[in-house]
């Protein structure tokens, strides 16, 4: 048995042996009560009134055990869980990502585990044992009044929970689209205001969100109704279970010890089972969560892994994409609609595009996010053709941290013929082992700076690390903030600026064989974008890199400019070639020459 | 009680009746089971005869009654608490209007009002009965084992605020290091969340998997730290429980005994057996509802706070009418003259000025672009003429009205528009109710949006948002141009061009339709691409909150489709017009001027560049047919100071 394993039970056993010491507790109060009223001798008396203090002291113990397993039960089985769903998670799912929200609404969901533990399972054992034990004394003393009490307490505990479940689950699939609807009316007002004060339309809007709290309320008032059914049904079961009790035991003759034990043991029996009704309310929300939380499990990932992969060969590569179509959903018009485009050592691409054209697309593909639909993507170890022509090679040797892929290399390299290695036969993690950077959305982890960096080279020195930071030009920040200064949520805040220059550093660190940077100047103002593009570009030089951008400014420096739109490539060449023919590229080009300032 | 919450309680009459009722009838059931337990006990006892076992059952079905009573005009106060507290919030941001402080963060707020209330259900359907009944039924319990026996009575007098006191004290001692220990707890979820939120980082670094290991490993760091404190903190728990359960033997054992000796009779013994439980247990209930009726208060105090917040109300902007469905072919509008009057605009909490004193008059029917970099103050000018700010100094003037008071119906579209999680169709009328199917289909034709409109699964029914279709930004945009022709009695055009850039489809079309849209009607558009710049007859230039630069380009030929060669034209010959209030822009590079030079001999005579693109409006004006002298003023300005 597991260690979560054992301290379940160990925590059922002191919920339930807490509930047992306060039936023996009122049970034994009741005899030596009604027996001394008889006036024995005082010795017939003493194991009763052990008994009583026995029970009055263990109650709490046991309570006060229960309490502290129960919660080491509950963090670890919601630290099992949260592992779980973030191994879940690690394979890249369906490309079109889960929101911010989404995403903390299924860390809440985790919560679910806890609950279930907590709220359900540790007092539904505690009720069954307390109930079982009651009704045990009961055949003892007198059979048919514990049948009588089994009636009262199976309907308590067994008929009113479900019935509740049952309404609960019916309501609840009415109450979740209500508050979602009454969610969205509020979103509209307030991230709307504008539109809506502009168009005199806010009062409208605001009677929307009045109606849908109106029907809102009508459902919470049911589900409440329903439960103070539940609760009032089971007052009546507990009260007439005693008055049942009693009146069996004083028509059948049993003696007044045996009539107090048995009614106030009835009485008390009650208690871990009342609340029943409503943990099944709360249930109903609990396996809801937990079925949110198998279906994530579930989702397939994005991109199958091969069944054996191959290692992509070390030393620089050539990227050869050919007639790359990528579709995000089937029935959807595709996203790269027949891309072709070769990538070799040293040069450096630009992609360029309105919004929605593929670029983002593309770079996922290559990171093996997405699983193409048609078309190759093959990784050439050197430049295919004749390698005397291709351009100068990094000269940082590529071996270090990878010896079984020099290996590989060294076996196949002689020919240099080589078909290449298709990135479908290789594992995502390879891919992104050869091709990665800058990627969109960028992420400052609740960490320090330090940690915040060094995630994209584990092994990275010191030196290396501050030489990234350097290239990214972003020494004097780092300098000024220090190196150990917390940051994201809680820490120090972090501009757009630094972010997508800490992003670029990250990239320039791990140092993959083919960098990739997604829209590094996104969400920048001018003069900050400006300042990056420059020593972006200058950090760059000589390395093969695929540089996805909206922003024109400097691309007179790489090698080719790729341009997307509706994902095909409507237009390639350098940038001084571009200029002179009419199109997509001019027109940007131009556009941004005017309206900026300089 | 929570102040406020009490205040609002008592200044609603709904809620009032329903907390009343509700903390009435949990009383009076509390109060039954004195009578229940006097009933049982006489039975048992055999002081009563069998019979006494129907008053019993009906005490028992009263106890039900009120129960039910209790949970119903429980449900009916928190549903009514928290539609009060929602009418109040959505009221307060309405009047803090669409220029609120950003200090109010629109997620937070969502939340708030929505699921976040939901906290307070605990506090009013649980912690606050579980008050009334601790602060009544205990007090009766003791009177009645007064009357009953008086060493009992004072067993359970002695022993009853050992609860509160030992609770006070361990909680003391336990409750800085249990806040630390709960904070903690927090973090460790939000370290999840974290991790969670930045694994597309991870990954692209391969650290994903790695990751997973350290979930582990702070989650069984955190849990041992965490049990090394519950340890301590459930001891309150702990002599909570011994309390109660030792003073019920403390009872119990001395009764059992003088029973033995014959000095106290059985039924009010067993009275006192029933009835000293009964003093805890409202104590106990209070003090295990109090965690979750916390929350509550937390989310009461947010409420209250963001509707005690300072911030001015803003004016409310002039409504359209809702009649303002008239026709699109004949609408009855005369376009009308804007004039700000030494005009500043200070947002709160800022220093320096959105806009300073700008003094500006738009003739009828003029058609204005406003450029300069983001945060010169273009979108405040807007914003200001929409009626959503105050001017701090000087007065806006429509028609020679101010514009709070005049009959001022601009149609305004946004550079990020909001749409609204409903129809497109309800999108495209939102100013104009009334809009019958066809003038919406109109406006949307108007705004070239009918292409893709049609194409949506339920055309012009289709629901937009998060659960409904998506449209990219182009596509939103023509929708929210939709909006604005669909209000035919609008006689001024508010614009902000986007800065993202949008496939090219959906550009020119935004330029045509703004063109159209512009016509008989004054317009102050903020531009950014030159093809939008070149629709305006004057030139406004912004930076810091000033005017430098305001130049008026002749009226174009009446034919708007040879703008391409007349814009050339007037650029180049009417320099000087620029330097009206403007300084030479020195900034202006010479070789970046040799670069739009050079480039202008090189345009193409006409037709659409690009041959991948598909323009939905052959007419649309193409910004490489243009020269950039025709309509950036700062370039000819510098030609004016330096050339000539």
């Amino acid at each position: 048995m597991s260690r979560t394993g054992k301290r379940l039970a160990l925590a059922m056993a002191a919920g339930a042996a807490a509930e047992l010491a306060g039936l023996g507790l009122i049970g034994s109060a009741a005899w030596l009560i009604t027996r001394a009223a008889e006036q024995p001798p005082l010795a017939a008396l003493s194991v009763a009134i052990v008994g009583v203090r026995a029970f009055a002291t263990t109650k709490g113990v046991f309570r006060y055990g229960e309490r502290l397993a129960g919660h080491d039960v509950a963090l670890r089985a919601q630290a099992t869980t949260r592992e779980e769903l973030y191994r879940a998670l690690v394979p890249a799912g369906p490309l079109n990502q889960r929101g911010a929200d989404l995403l903390s609404r299924m860390v809440d969901d985790t919560d679910a585990v806890q609950d279930l533990l907590v709220r359900g399972l540790l007092p539904a054992v505690a009720a069954l044992v307390t109930g079982l034990a009651a009704v045990t004394l009961g055949l003892f003393l007198l059979p048919a009044a514990a049948l009588v009490l089994l009636a009262g307490l199976l309907v308590a505990g067994v008929a009113l929970p479900s019935g509740v479940a049952a309404i609960t689950r019916r309501r609840s699939a009415r109450i979740a689209p209500a508050r979602a609807e009454l969610a969205a009316r509020v979103a509209d007002l307030l991230h709307g205001s504008a539109d809506l004060a502009a168009y005199g339309a806010t009062d409208r809007a605001l009677a929307a969100c009045e109606e849908a709290d109106a029907r809102l309320a009508v459902l919470e008032r049911g589900q409440a109704r329903v439960n103070a059914v539940a609760a009032c049904l089971g007052v009546l079961a507990q009260g007439l279970t005693v008055v049942g009790v009693v009146l069996v035991a004083q028509t059948s003759g049993a003696g007044t010890v045996a009539t107090a034990v048995l009614a106030l043991t009835s009485l008390v029996s009650f208690e871990p089972v009342l609340p029943m009704a409503a943990a099944a309310e709360r249930m109903t929300g609990v396996s809801a969560a937990l079925r949110r939380l198998r279906e994530v499990r579930a989702t397939p990932p994005a991109v199958t892994e091969p069944e054996r992969p191959e290692r992509v060969p070390g030393g620089p590569l050539t990227v050869e994409v050919e007639n790359l179509v990528v579709r995000h959903s089937p029935g959807r018009p595709p996203a790269l609609n027949g891309v072709s485009l070769t990538l070799t050592p040293g040069r450096r691409v630009a992609i360029v595009g309105p919004s929605g054209a593929g670029k983002s697309t593309l770079l996922a593909a290559l990171m093996r996010l997405v699983e193409p639909e048609s078309g190759t993507i093959r990784l050439h170890p050197l430049a295919s053709g004749s390698d005397s022509d291709g351009p100068p090679h990094r000269a940082k040797a590529r071996e270090a941290g990878s010896d079984g892929t020099s290996h590989h290399a060294d076996a196949r390299g002689a020919g240099n013929r080589e078909p290449g290695v298709d990135l479908r036969e290789v594992s995502p993690d390879e891919a992104r082992r050869v091709m990665t950077g800058l990627t969109q959305d960028p992420y400052v982890f609740q960490a320090s700076f330090r940690d915040n960096l060094r995630l994209a080279g584990p092994e990275a020195g010191e030196e290396e690390m501050a030489e990234a930071v350097r290239r990214a030009r972003l020494e004097t920040w780092v300098e000024r903030t220090g190196w150990d200064t917390p940051l994201g949520e809680d820490g120090r805040t972090v501009s757009g600026g630094q972010l997508q220059r800490l992003a670029l550093a990250r990239a320039l660190l791990n140092d993959p064989p083919v960098l990739l940077l997604d829209e590094p100047a996104e969400a920048l103002d001018e003069e900050t974008a400006d300042a990056l593009m420059a020593d972006l570009l200058d950090a760059t030089r000589g390395r093969t890199t695929l540089l996805v951008t909206h922003r024109l400014r400097g691309l007179e420096e790489v090698d080719e400019i790729v341009v997307l739109e509706n994902g095909v490539v409507v237009q390639r060449g350098t940038h001084d070639e571009l200029v002179e023919v009419p199109g997509y590229y001019r027109d940007l080009w131009r556009s941004e020459a005017l309206v900026s300032r300089r | 009680m929570h102040k406020d919450l009490l205040r609002l309680a008592r200044s609603e009459r709904a809620v009032r009746r329903h907390l009343a009722l509700c903390l009435a009838a949990a009383v009076l059931a509390g109060l039954l089971v004195l009578v229940q337990a006097e009933l049982l006990a006489g039975v048992l006892s055999g002081r009563f005869a069998v019979a006494a076992l129907l008053p019993l059952a009906l005490v028992v079905g009263a106890r039900g009654v009120l129960g039910l009573v209790q949970g119903m005009a429980a449900g009916r106060t928190t549903t009514a608490v928290k539609s009060v507290l929602r009418h109040r919030l959505l009221s307060r941001l309405r009047d803090l209007g669409p220029a609120r402080p950003t200090s109010h963060r629109s997620g937070e707020l969502v939340t708030l009002t929505g699921r976040g209330l939901d906290a307070l259900d605990p506090y009013l359907n649980g912690y606050l009965p579980s008050v009334a009944v601790a602060g009544v039924v205990p007090i009766a319990v003791l009177v009645r084992l007064l009357t009953a026996d008086l060493a009992s009575a004072v067993i359970v007098l002695v022993t009853l605020p050992l609860i509160p006191v030992f609770g006070a004290l361990v909680g003391m001692h336990t409750k800085a290091v249990t806040e630390r220990q709960w904070r903690a707890l927090s973090r460790l979820g939000g370290h999840f969340l974290d991790v969670v939120r930045g694994l597309p980082t991870l990954r692209a670094f391969g650290r994903a998997r790695y990751q997973a290991d350290v979930i582990r490993r702070v989650a069984d760091e955190h849990r041992a730290a965490t049990m090394r404190t519950l340890r301590v903190a459930f001891l309150s728990s702990l002599v909570l429980e011994l309390a109660a359960s030792l003073s019920l033997a403390l009872v119990a054992v001395p009764i059992g005994l003088r029973l033995l000796g014959g000095t106290l009779d059985l039924s009010t013994a067993l009275l006192v057996l029933l009835l000293a439980p009964e003093a805890y247990l409202p104590l106990r209930n209070m003090g295990t509802r109090f965690h979750a009726a916390m929350e509550g208060v937390a989310a009461a105090d947010q409420a209250f706070a963001v509707l005690d917040a300072e911030g001015e109300p803003a004016p409310r902007p002039a409504a359209h009418g809702n009649a303002s469905s008239v026709s699109p072919d004949g609408p009855e509008r005369r376009a009308p003259e804007i004039r700000l009057e030494n005009v500043t605009v200070r947002y709160p909490g800022r220093r320096e000025a959105a806009l300073e004193d700008v003094s500006l008059v738009i003739a009828p029917g003029e058609r204005v672009a406003l450029v300069g970099e983001s945060g010169a103050g273009k979108s405040t000018l807007l914003h200001l003429l929409l009626g959503f700010l105050t001017p701090e100094h000087g007065r806006v003037l429509v028609d020679g009205a101010h514009l709070a008071a005049g009959a001022w119906r601009p149609a305004f579209v946004p550079q990020r528009p909001h749409l609204f999680a409903v129809s497109v169709a309800d999108n495209i009328r939102l100013g104009s109710p009334g809009a019958t199917p066809e003038e919406v289909r109109a406006a949307a034709r108007a705004a070239h949006a009918d292409g893709f409109v049609a194409e949506l699964p339920e055309g012009y029914d289709t629901v937009l948002g998060e659960r409904g279709a998506n449209l990219s930004a182009g596509q939103r945009q023509r929708v929210a141009l939709a909006r604005a022709f669909c209000l035919p009695g609008a006689d001024a055009l508010l614009l902000d061009e986007p800065t993202a850039r949008l496939d090219g489809r959906s550009e020119a079309a935004i330029v045509a339709a703004t063109r159209d849209l512009a016509e008989g009607r004054t317009a102050v558009i903020v531009a950014h691409r030159p093809a939008m710049i070149d629709l305006a007859d004057r030139v406004i230039r912004i930076a810091d909150g000033r005017i430098v630069s305001d130049r008026r380009i002749p009226r174009n030929p009446p034919d708007d489709r040879d703008l391409s060669t007349s814009g050339t034209s007037s650029g180049r010959d009417l320099p000087q017009a620029g330097a009206i209030s403007g300084r030479p822009d020195s900034e202006t590079s010479p070789d970046r001027r040799i670069a739009y030079t050079g480039t202008a001999p090189d345009r193409p005579t006409g037709g659409t560049p690009g041959a991948g693109r598909d323009m939905s409006d052959a007419d649309a004006p193409d910004i490489s047919d243009i020269s950039p002298d025709g309509f950036d003023d700062s370039v000819s300005t510098a030609q004016g100071g330096e050339s000539r």
